[in-house]
């Protein structure tokens, strides 16, 4: 399965590529060329005494007693760790300055970012920020503002097609079971449950609808959001429940009241019941790429950097994603040990033909990031509202 | 309750007194100073922390928010207002969450009542007790695990379908009747208590002489209780209607697709947009407002 998977998703990738003409991956393109207007926040320039503690906010499972104490016995700094459902709650969190440091997803580090909330990264005091950063999670947009770095990266995921194997007997090579009215599965079919999962629609579009021009699925202008919004629509007429909370989505696969829709590998793999598949399919998906940022306030940075260069060690940067169950941003670690070897294996880690066609989630803003300049795009504010609206 | 302890008829022209208890005294002489050892407290609270809390979250329902950072900008603009009122799916949302209310509300009261009446007057007192339990017990479990536990009952494979199934029939899953029975089962033991002790306020002699007079249970219960009862069906009302129209977790676990209720509307938008989620808040506290001045004219909430 795991060939036909990479089969599927280079053929994907080629198709796509050809179809949208130069939508390249922002790792070969360089969305470096996106200038955004950032407040001055200064760069620490070398590191100091550490503080003896750090705040953190962080993703369950990013931070825990397993390898906080030995950070802490080896640097003096107690981890405070505060746990965060969304990243909304982290943006608000970082906002009052209480916190060094946040495990940050896409869809939250541009707004810190261009609210001022964090600050430039100094990637020399981060000796651990090296080669072994897996290609795929390098130039994405936390760290090509302006030319500045704001995030080390922790790790990805990519958002599956789940379905239930014992009803859906073929793996699905398409989305189309989860978006098409007439799909066999109408009734029983789950989604996402946030604002962010219109971009899924747009990928969808992407893909079957190329005459919309959407290059960026994040970089919606009116026409094509309103396409996503009857995309999403129409779904709704065949979805059982969407789902926010992680345990629901599980026991609504498990208790048979969804058959397919959108999920984790994570949550896949939580389901424990073998009936539960996963697959990427050939129009691509939206994933998550998550890093850490430094806050602009922070009163301990030194113990701040401490943890980035700590969390970012092979042996660290596995342990969170082996904890929380997602591909680690240090690639080193794959060659650690056979269970490493194995967990990569299984999210897929070094697979960067199949993260090829993932789109990490991302803040939409007015300033279209696919580069257009001639049209306004829709914000976060604006997929809110219209998400509210599909739900009726 | 130093106020309360002053004896009224102590001598304010006995200097003896004042000297043996100079606060009280000098309570007692000053009528404002009572008030405000008696009131300063509650009133802080009252006015400093809900009300004042309350108005600064409606007044940023008329500022701006950055469409990049999401921070709120002062300033006066009466878009948020046209945004809810306007869109479709919001009014529609708004009218569901307050059919959804008032379905609650009439369900618990045709448990309440008949309920009510055998626990008051036909039970023995130790199945009465029982039965004050059973209905007290859902209030001893935690709010969302009893969401969870609706929420595995009317799975597809869950209890309700795996019971109803030899009768050939099918629950009604995640839908909106759900979220009302899911409401119903939460806020039931806000209705039955106040209904309970309605019942048993009534004096049995008046079921005798209602008897004596030619009527029958039902009529009784028609032209007897339910005058009588009317202000603790009422009172109980206020529970189940207002806290129905600010829920929104039951309408995320068990709704399935097309349950959005108002709270969900605001959920989702009070990090990102509290102006809009403000605006949208005005709606339950209204509905709230005007069912509130209703049940006052029938002097309700004077039994609560």
């Amino acid at each position: 399965m795991k060939n036909k998977l990479m089969a599927i998703s280079a053929t994907a990738a080629v198709s796509a590529l050809m179809l949208a003409g130069c939508a390249a991956p922002a790792a070969e393109e360089g969305s470096g060329e996106l200038v955004f207007d950032v407040p001055d926040v200064p760069m620490l320039e070398e590191l100091g005494e550490p503080e003896g503690q750090v705040d953190i906010i962080a993703w369950s499972g990013f931070v825990e007693p397993a390898w906080a104490d030995t950070f802490t016995e080896e640097t003096g700094c107690v981890v405070n760790r505060r746990v965060a459902g969304t990243s909304d709650e982290m943006v608000q969190l970082m906002r009052t300055g209480d916190y060094d440091l946040v495990s940050a997803s896409g869809d939250a580090s541009l707004r810190l970012i261009v609210g001022g909330d964090v600050a430039p990264i100094n990637r020399d005091l981060i000796p651990n920020f090296g080669d072994d950063i897996v290609p795929g999670m390098q130039g994405q947009i936390y760290d090509t503002i302006n030319g500045n770095v704001y995030g080390v990266p922790i790790g990805r995921g990519a958002n599956i097609l789940q379905y239930n194997s014992e009803v859906v007997t073929e793996t699905p090579t398409s989305w189309d079971i989860v978006w098409e009215a007439d799909s066999p599965y109408a009734g029983q079919i789950t989604a996402y449950d946030a604002p962010i999962y219109i971009a899924d629609a747009a990928v969808y579009l992407m893909y079957h609808q190329p005459e919309l021009g959407i290059q960026n699925p994040y970089a919606l202008d009116e026409t094509q959001l309103e396409a996503a919004v009857d995309l999403l629509k129409q779904q709704n007429g065949i979805v059982a429940e969407y789902w926010a909370d992680p345990v629901a989505q599980i026991t609504s696969f498990v208790g048979g009241t969804t058959v397919a829709g959108t999920s984790w590998e994570i949550l896949r793999k939580l389901a424990a019941d073998d009936r539960m598949q996963g697959t990427l399919p050939q129009e691509g998906s939206t994933g998550w790429a998550d890093a850490w940022m430094i806050s602009s306030q922070s009163d301990a940075p030194n113990c701040a950097y401490l943890w980035m260069d700590y969390t970012s060690s092979a042996e660290v940067n596995g342990a969170i994603a082996m904890n929380f169950g997602m591909a680690p941003a240090n690639g080193a670690f794959c060659e650690l040990n056979d269970e490493a070897a194995a967990h990569c294996e299984e999210f897929n880690a070094l697979n960067e033909d199949y993260f090829e066609n993932v789109w990490y989630w991302t803040t939409p803003i007015e300033q279209c990031i696919d580069g257009r300049t001639d049209v306004k795009c829709t914000s976060f504010q604006d997929w809110t509202n219209a998400w509210a609206t599909i739900k009726g | 309750m130093t106020a309360i302890a002053t004896p009224p008829t102590a001598p304010s022209s006995a200097p003896a007194a004042a000297k043996s208890k100079p606060l009280s005294t000098l309570l007692y002489r000053h009528r404002w100073m009572r008030l405000v050892g008696l009131l300063s407290l509650p009133l802080t609270w009252l006015i400093g922390l809900y009300i004042v809390s309350l108005a600064l979250l409606l007044v940023t329902a008329f500022w701006f928010i950055d469409p990049f950072t999401s921070k709120v900008i002062p300033g006066f603009t009466l878009d948020n207002f046209v945004l809810v009122f306007s869109e479709p799916a919001y009014v529609t949302t708004a009218l569901r969450t307050l059919g959804i209310a008032l379905a609650v509300t009439l369900l618990s009261a045709a448990f309440a009542i008949p309920l009510g009446i055998f626990m008051a007057k036909l039970a023995s007192p130790w199945l009465r007790a029982v039965l004050a339990v059973a209905i007290t017990l859902p209030l001893w479990a935690g709010y969302l695990v009893k969401i969870l536990a609706m929420r595995i009952t009317f799975t597809e494979e869950g209890f309700f379908n795996w019971v109803m199934a030899p009768f050939g029939i099918t629950g009604p899953g995640f839908s909106l009747l759900t979220v009302v029975l899911t409401l119903t089962y939460l806020w039931f033991p806000y209705m039955a208590l106040p209904v309970y002790t309605a019942i048993r306020q009534i004096p049995v002699n008046l079921f005798d002489a209602s008897a004596d007079l030619g009527a029958r249970g039902a009529t009784t219960i028609r032209t007897v209780v339910l005058p009588l009862l009317w202000p603790a069906l009422l009172a109980g009302s206020v529970f189940t209607f207002s806290l129905s129209l600010g829920d929104y977790i039951v309408a995320r676990f068990v709704g399935g697709a097309n349950a959005q209720m108002i709270g969900s509307i605001i959920a989702s938008n009070i990090n990102l947009n509290p102006p809009v989620a403000a605006a949208f808040s005005v709606i339950p506290i209204a509905f709230v407002v005007i069912y509130l001045v209703v049940t006052r004219r029938t002097g309700a909430l004077e039994r609560m």
